[in-house]
């Protein structure tokens, strides 16, 4: 087991830069998933910290090793991959002792490794089938038992579970923190499922367009989010905005939607008199009141069973509440909500959180 | 309904049929020449099997004609041809399909232009270079020439072949703590099989039947091949058809054997359960 430092890093691919210089330090056992819409650099990151992409700039030390010019094979990591990646020509035994015949492990300690790791996999009885002869969730267990047999320094996921259906998915999550829980192996774990990101993460890593945007526990992100492209990505359904400009005086202050219509907030540091802001509020904070100081037209009914989403607009923008209230299933034409403060974000002209 | 089913399913077996037939009937015409004796060949007109069968022409042509030699030459000219074209292709394949370098585009536009120019243009000048050499009349000479003349296409195969494979596995392989040339060996290869065995058959054919340069760069009977040498059964007067034909028999069973050997692997699918699928 062992920390992961990533300072400066950049990737460039000919002229086009991907990554912007990131900065992370993993500890010990931590588990950090890597979060982002596709084609953010998540995957980009992770595959140079295996080794599977050239480092155009920076530092990744693994163990405090620096490792930016080492092979994948001297990096003593485990990844799995999104496809899997078994050799379709091996037993799913072999599958798993391959790293362990490469580095000339008596077979002895083979043979107990692999034991040990199918128990704990539930693989027993698969080990002298072929990956063909296996479901999609069996090959995602063997992947996962390739990557625990030999005790790694860190274990890295490439969107594992995004192959299977959202049953397994669900399933494979909940062991793979178990699994997590009972190794303490340092992971990094990347997708673009923020509830996988939600349920796994020690920390989250969220980024967009090649830069981390937040660095933090799952809540922080959820409560706290430093920016736009993290209010938005973070929860789901995902947070209502609110565009208009900022206005404040005599220990007052509100947001001014473009219709002149002004919604009071306490005052913010940080936000300019007269700039451009924007508010926003997650459609579960979103208050249904009969006295309600705001009006919104019901566009769409969508039940989930768990609650009710529902499609309003305000003052011409459009606007998401979450409610288990079930009377709202067949709503009037038009409806009356609060915004209450404690749960309001603001955000200034450049998009980042104001406090 | 089932009446129209089932004379549907007799007319794709008869369509079957006549085309087989069609596809074979040369190969037929060879067999049936090579049993007629001499003196039936003329005087009993057009029929679909002769008479009288005889083996005859068989036992002369390995007894009593170089056959043999021709036949021996021609295997070491098409075995070493296919196996140092599939090393090389496998090796350029592998290349072209997994790294990116410069002038890789140049390279393969090169490699495409090879196999533009009709072959006849370039005999004298290879039999000029090869002149100087010592390798004109040399069964070693051939396989050069085979070699570098086929190279490209298999080149161009092998690397379809390796595309076909994903490349999650060999960097899987790579984590796992193999070198890259580990992974292409341990990995990579075992999934081309089907496409090591297509290559090296087609490699095979192709030398095993190609006459041109073999009668340009080989003169007398010591270094020549089985095309070569089946126009020896061509003399100044008369064509010996019975023998030609024993002799193209003959020349035909290391090609069907070597199919039957490589055929598991040609109808393989290796790569299935590799990756979600």
């Amino acid at each position: 087991m062992a920390s992961i430092d990533v300072q400066g890093v950049r990737k460039n691919y000919g002229d086009v830069e991907v990554l912007h210089g990131v900065d992370l330090t993993i500890r010990d056992g931590e588990f950090i998933v890597l979060v982002g819409p596709s084609g953010c650099g998540k995957s980009t990151l992770l595959r140079m910290i295996a080794g599977l992409e050239e480092v155009t700039g920076g530092d990744i030390h693994i163990a405090g090793k620096h490792v930016n010019h080492l092979a994948p094979k001297d990096r003593d990591i485990a990844m799995v991959f999104q496809s899997y990646a078994l050799y379709p020509h091996m037993s799913v035994a072999d599958n798993m002792s391959y790293s362990l015949r490469l580095r000339k492990t008596p077979k002895e300690k083979i043979a107990s490794a692999v034991g040990a790791a199918a128990a704990k996999l539930g693989l027993d009885p698969l080990l002298e089938r072929r990956p063909k002869a296996l479901s999609g969730g069996q090959r995602q267990r063997v992947a996962m038992g390739r990557a625990i047999v030999r005790q790694p320094k860190a274990f890295l996921f490439d969107e594992p579970l995004s192959n299977l259906d959202a049953r397994l998915r669900e399933q494979m999550r909940a062991e793979i923190k178990k699994m997590h829980g009972d190794l303490g192996a340092t992971s990094i774990y990347v997708t673009h499922d923020q509830i996988e990101a939600m349920t796994l993460a020690d920390r989250i890593v969220a980024m967009h367009a090649g830069v981390v945007q937040q660095i933090g526990s799952p809540l922080d992100l959820y409560d706290r989010p430093a920016n736009l492209f993290v209010a938005g990505f973070i929860g789901s359904p995902g947070m209502n905005f609110l565009e208009g400009t900022y206005h404040s005086g005599d220990g007052k202050a509100d947001i001014r939607l473009s219709d002149g219509t002004a919604i009071p907030i306490r005052p913010r540091e940080g936000l300019r008199d007269g700039y451009a802001a924007t508010l926003g509020i997650r459609p579960e904070h979103v208050e249904l009141k009969e006295d309600g100081s705001w009006q919104a037209d019901v566009e769409l009914v969508e039940p989930t069973g768990l609650g009710i989403i529902l499609h309003l607009s305000i003052h011409g923008q459009s606007f998401k509440i979450f409610t288990a209230d079930r009377a709202v299933l067949s709503p009037p034409p038009s409806l009356q909500v609060n915004f209450p403060e404690e749960h309001l974000h603001v955000f200034d002209e450049d998009g980042n959180r104001a406090d | 309904m089932r009446a129209k089913k089932l004379s549907l399913t007799i007319a794709h077996r008869l369509a079957i049929l006549a085309y087989i037939v069609f596809a074979l009937f040369p190969l037929f015409w060879l067999l049936k020449v090579a049993v007629t004796p001499n003196d039936l060949l003329y005087s009993e007109g057009v029929r679909m099997w002769p008479s009288r069968a005889t083996l005859e022409h068989f036992e002369f042509v390995i007894a009593h004609s170089a056959f043999p030699t021709f036949f021996r030459n021609s295997v070491i000219v098409s075995g070493s041809t296919a196996i140092a074209v599939t090393i090389i292709a496998s090796l350029a394949g592998y290349a072209l399909s997994r790294f990116s370098f410069r002038a890789k585009y140049w390279l393969i536009a090169l490699m495409l232009i090879t196999q533009m120019f009709p072959l006849v243009m370039l005999v004298a000048p290879i039999f000029k270079m090869l002149t100087p050499l010592g390798l004109t009349n040399s069964l070693a000479g051939l396989v050069i020439v085979y070699t570098a003349f086929n190279a490209p296409f298999a080149t161009f195969l092998m690397q379809s072949f390796f595309d076909g494979i994903p490349k999650d596995l060999e960097e899987a392989a790579m984590i796992d703590g193999a070198t890259q040339f580990k992974a292409f060996r341990q990995i990579i290869l075992p999934l081309t099989l089907p496409g090591i065995a297509a290559t090296l058959g087609f490699v095979f054919t192709a030398a095993w039947s190609e006459l041109l340069f073999a009668l340009m760069l080989i003169s007398g009977n010591d270094a020549a091949t089985f095309p070569v040498g089946l126009l020896s059964f061509v003399s100044k007067f008369s064509v010996d058809f019975g023998q030609m034909m024993a002799a193209g028999v003959l020349a035909l069973i290391p090609a069907c054997l070597f199919f039957l050997l490589i055929q598991r692997y040609l109808v393989q699918g290796l790569t299935a359960g590799a990756v979600k699928g």
